[in-house]
C-alpha cells in the first residue's frame, strides 16, 4: 500500500473500532429491543422463534395498574429528588461561593458519595435505616421519641433521602463552577449600583446561571430515572409496589416473570418518556440561553 | 487569615455539619466493618469495641493463603469476585481509553463532524438507562452473539481473552467488558475531544515533517499532551465498570460474578451478616475513594465539562 493511501485511510482506521463496538453493543441491541417489544418472547426462545403479537405488549402494559403505579412512583421519585437537590445544591453553592481556605478539601469530601458504588450506598443506608440497629432510630430513642419504620411505611421517603444525600453534591459542584465562571463585570456593576446580596442573587446570578442550571437539572433528571441498585438493595421495590421504579420493574419482568417482550415494551415506554423530557428541556434551554445572552449584552451596553 | 476577612461562626458550623453529613455514612460503614456481628447487634454505640479484621478475612476466605480458625467452610467467595471485578474494570478502562482516544483524535483532526454531534451522541447514550439495555443484551449475548456465528469478532475475542470454544458472549468476562466499553465510549470521546482540540497543530506537523507516520504522531506526540483528559476519562470509566450491577448480573455466570452481584445476593437473605457485608462494601468502595482523594480535580473537570462551558 502506498503512503498516500495509508494517510487517506488513517482517520477511518482510527474511527473504526469505536463505530464497530458502539454499533454492536448499543445501536443493535436498541433496535433488537424495539423489534422484540412486538413479540411474545420468553428467555428460552431466540427472538426468531417468538411470535409476532403487534401492539399487544404495549396495550397490556397501558392497562396494567401495576405498571401505572410503578410509572407514578418513578415520576414522583425523579421529580422530588431533582427539585430538592436543585434547591439545596444551588443554595449551598450561593452560600459557599467565597474565598475560603480548604475549599478544595471540602469539594473532595463532597464527591465521595457519588463515587462509591450504588450498591454500597444502598447497603449503608439500609443499615442506617435498620429498625433497631440503625443510627436514625437510635438517635430518636436517645431523644425519647418513638422509632420510625423507615423502610416500611416511609419507604419512598427514605429512598428519596438517600438519593439526596448521594447526589446533591453533583448539583452543588456544577452550580459552584457556574457561579465562578460568571462575568465579573456584571457583578461588579451591580455592586457599584448598590444592589444588596439578595438582589444580586435574584436579578443577576440566577438568571446568568440559568442555562447551566437547566442542563444540570436535565442530567440529574436523566440519572434519576436510572437509579436502580440503591433502591434494589434498600427495599427491593417493596413494601408492595411503593418503591418499585420502572428500571426495577423492567428487570423483574425480564428475570422473574420471564416476559422479555413485555419488558422490552416497558423499556421502550421509559425511553420515549426520557426522550420527550430531554427534548423539552433542551428547547427550553435554547430559549433561556438566548435570553441570557441578550440580558448580558444589555448589561454590558449599560456599563 | 492573611487576605480573607473572617467569616461568621455560623458559617463554619454549616461547613462542619456538611462534612459530617457527607462522610458520616461512609465512616459508619468503616467502623462497622471492624466490628464482630455480636458487637453490632448488641448495639454498643461509638468506638468502644475491639477492632478485628475477622470480617475481612471471612470475606476474602477463598483467596487467603492461610486457614482461618473461625471458619469451617468458605461459603462467601468474595475473593474470586474481586479478581473478576478487577479484570473487568481494568480491561474495560484500558480498551475504552485506547478506542476512545483514537476516535476522538480522528473526529478532531480529520473533521468528520463537529463537537455538537459528539455531545448530542453523549447525551443520547447517557439517556439510555442500563435497565433498558438489559433485555436486548441478555437476548443477544445468550442467543445471537455466539462465537461461531460472529466469526471474525469471535476469533478476535478468543485470541485476546482465551474463550472456551463454542460459547456465547454471555457468561464471559469479554461479554461484560464489551457492553461497558460501548456504554462509556461516547463520554470518553467527547471529553477527550476537548483536550485534543487544544494540542497545537504545528507540533504534529513538525513531527510529520521529521517522517513520523500518523500512528507515531498520535502515540508519541498527542497522547502525552492530553494526560489530564485521559486521567478524567479513565476514572469515570473505571468507576462505572467497577460499580455496575444490573448488566453484570444478567451477563455473568457462576465464575464471572463481580462484587456488586455478591453483595446484592447476600443482602436479600433474611439474616444479613452486617459485619462481613460492610467489610466487602468497604473493599468495593476503596478504589473509588482513593481516586477521589488523589484526583478530585480531574473528577470535577469531567463532571463539570458536561454542563459548564469554558
Amino acid at each position: 500500500m502506498s503512503n498516500a493511501t495509508l494517510n487517506r485511510l488513517t482517520p477511518y482506521v482510527f474511527l473504526a473500532p469505536a463505530v464497530v463496538i458502539m454499533g454492536l453493543a448499543l445501536l443493535y441491541p436498541l433496535g433488537y429491543m424495539v423489534f422484540g417489544s412486538f413479540r411474545a418472547w420468553d428467555p428460552s426462545q431466540t427472538l426468531g422463534e417468538s411470535t409476532f403479537v403487534g401492539l399487544k405488549n404495549y396495550v397490556t402494559l397501558w392497562n396494567d395498574p401495576n405498571f401505572r403505579e410503578s410509572a407514578a412512583v418513578t415520576l414522583k421519585f425523579a421529580f422530588t429528588v431533582v427539585v430538592v437537590e436543585m434547591f439545596i445544591g444551588v443554595g449551598l453553592a450561593l452560600l459557599l461561593d467565597r474565598k475560603l481556605r480548604g475549599m478544595s478539601v471540602l469539594r473532595t469530601l463532597f464527591i465521595l458519595p457519588m463515587m462509591i458504588a450504588p450498591v454500597v450506598v444502598g447497603l449503608v443506608w439500609r443499615y442506617m435505616y435498620h429498625p433497631t440497629l440503625g443510627v436514625f432510630n437510635k438517635g430518636l430513642k436517645t431523644v425519647g421519641l418513638d422509632s420510625v419504620d423507615w423502610l416500611g411505611q416511609h419507604a419512598l421517603l427514605s429512598v428519596i433521602i438517600a438519593d439526596i444525600w448521594q447526589w446533591t453534591p453533583f448539583i452543588f459542584i456544577l452550580a459552584l463552577a457556574a457561579l465562578q465562571s460568571l462575568p465579573r463585570s456584571a457583578l461588579e456593576a451591580a455592586r457599584i449600583d448598590g444592589a444588596t446580596g439578595w438582589q444580586q442573587i435574584i436579578h443577576i446570578k440566577l438568571p446568568l446561571m440559568m442555562p447551566v442550571l437547566i442542563v444540570t437539572g436535565l442530567l440529574r433528571l436523566i440519572d434519576a430515572f436510572k437509579v436502580l441498585e440503591v433502591i434494589l438493595v434498600m427495599t427491593e421495590g417493596g413494601p408492595g409496589l411503593s418503591t418499585e421504579i420502572l428500571a426495577l420493574r423492567i428487570s423483574r419482568t425480564a428475570t422473574e416473570f420471564r416476559e422479555l417482550g413485555v419488558a422490552a415494551a416497558m423499556s421502550n415506554y421509559l425511553l420515549i418518556l426520557l426522550l420527550m423530557l430531554t427534548i423539552v428541556m433542551l428547547v427550553y434551554n435554547r430559549w433561556v440561553e438566548y435570553r441570557a445572552t441578550r440580558a448580558m449584552r444589555i448589561a454590558e451596553e449599560n456599563l | 487569615m492573611v487576605t480573607e476577612k473572617s467569616q461568621h461562626p455560623g458559617f463554619y458550623a454549616i461547613i462542619v455539619m456538611l462534612i459530617i453529613m457527607s462522610v458520616g455514612p461512609i465512616a459508619i460503614m468503616l467502623i462497622n466493618s471492624f466490628k464482630l456481628d455480636v458487637d453490632i447487634i448488641s448495639g454498643s454505640t461509638g468506638l468502644l469495641f475491639m477492632p478485628t479484621i475477622q470480617n475481612y478475612e471471612t470475606a476474602l476466605c477463598d483467596i487467603l493463603p492461610y486457614e482461618l480458625d473461625h471458619l469451617d467452610y468458605c461459603a462467601l467467595k468474595f475473593g474470586g469476585a474481586f479478581i473478576n471485578s478487577l479484570i473487568i474494570a481494568l480491561v474495560s478502562t484500558v480498551l475504552t481509553l485506547i478506542i476512545g482516544c483514537m476516535a476522538a483524535y480522528a473526529l478532531v483532526r480529520f473533521k468528520f463532524f463537529g463537537r455538537d454531534t459528539a455531545s448530542a451522541t453523549t447525551l443520547m447514550v447517557r439517556m439510555v438507562p442500563p435497565a433498558v439495555l438489559l433485555v436486548p443484551v441478555f437476548g443477544l449475548w445468550n442467543n445471537e452473539f455466539c462465537i461461531d456465528k460472529a466469526s471474525w469478532l469471535g476469533s478476535l475475542i478468543r485470541e485476546t481473552f482465551g474463550g472456551r470454544g463454542d460459547v456465547c458472549l454471555a457468561g464471559t468476562h469479554s461479554g461484560i467488558i464489551i457492553i461497558y466499553v460501548a456504554m462509556n465510549l461516547p463520554f470518553v470521546i467527547w471529553i477527550l475531544q476537548s483536550f485534543i482540540v487544544q494540542v497545537p497543530r504545528q507540533l504534529e506537523e513538525a513531527a510529520r515533517m521529521d517522517g513520523a507516520s500518523p500512528f507515531q504522531v498520535f502515540f508519541k506526540v498527542v497522547l502525552p499532551l492530553i494526560k489530564p483528559g485521559l486521567a478524567a476519562a479513565a476514572i469515570f470509566t473505571f468507576r462505572i465498570a467497577w460499580n455496575e450491577y444490573l448488566l453484570a448480573s444478567a451477563l455473568s455466570d457462576r465464575d464471572t460474578k463481580t462484587v456488586p452481584i455478591l453483595i446484592v445476593n447476600n443482602m436479600s437473605e433474611f439474616n444479613v451478616e452486617w459485619g462481613v457485608i460492610m467489610a466487602t462494601g468497604m473493599l468495593l468502595a476503596i478504589p473509588p475513594i482513593i481516586f477521589t482523594l488523589f484526583a478530585s480535580r480531574q473528577i470535577i473537570t469531567g463532571m463539570t465539562a458536561g454542563a459548564v462551558k469554558g
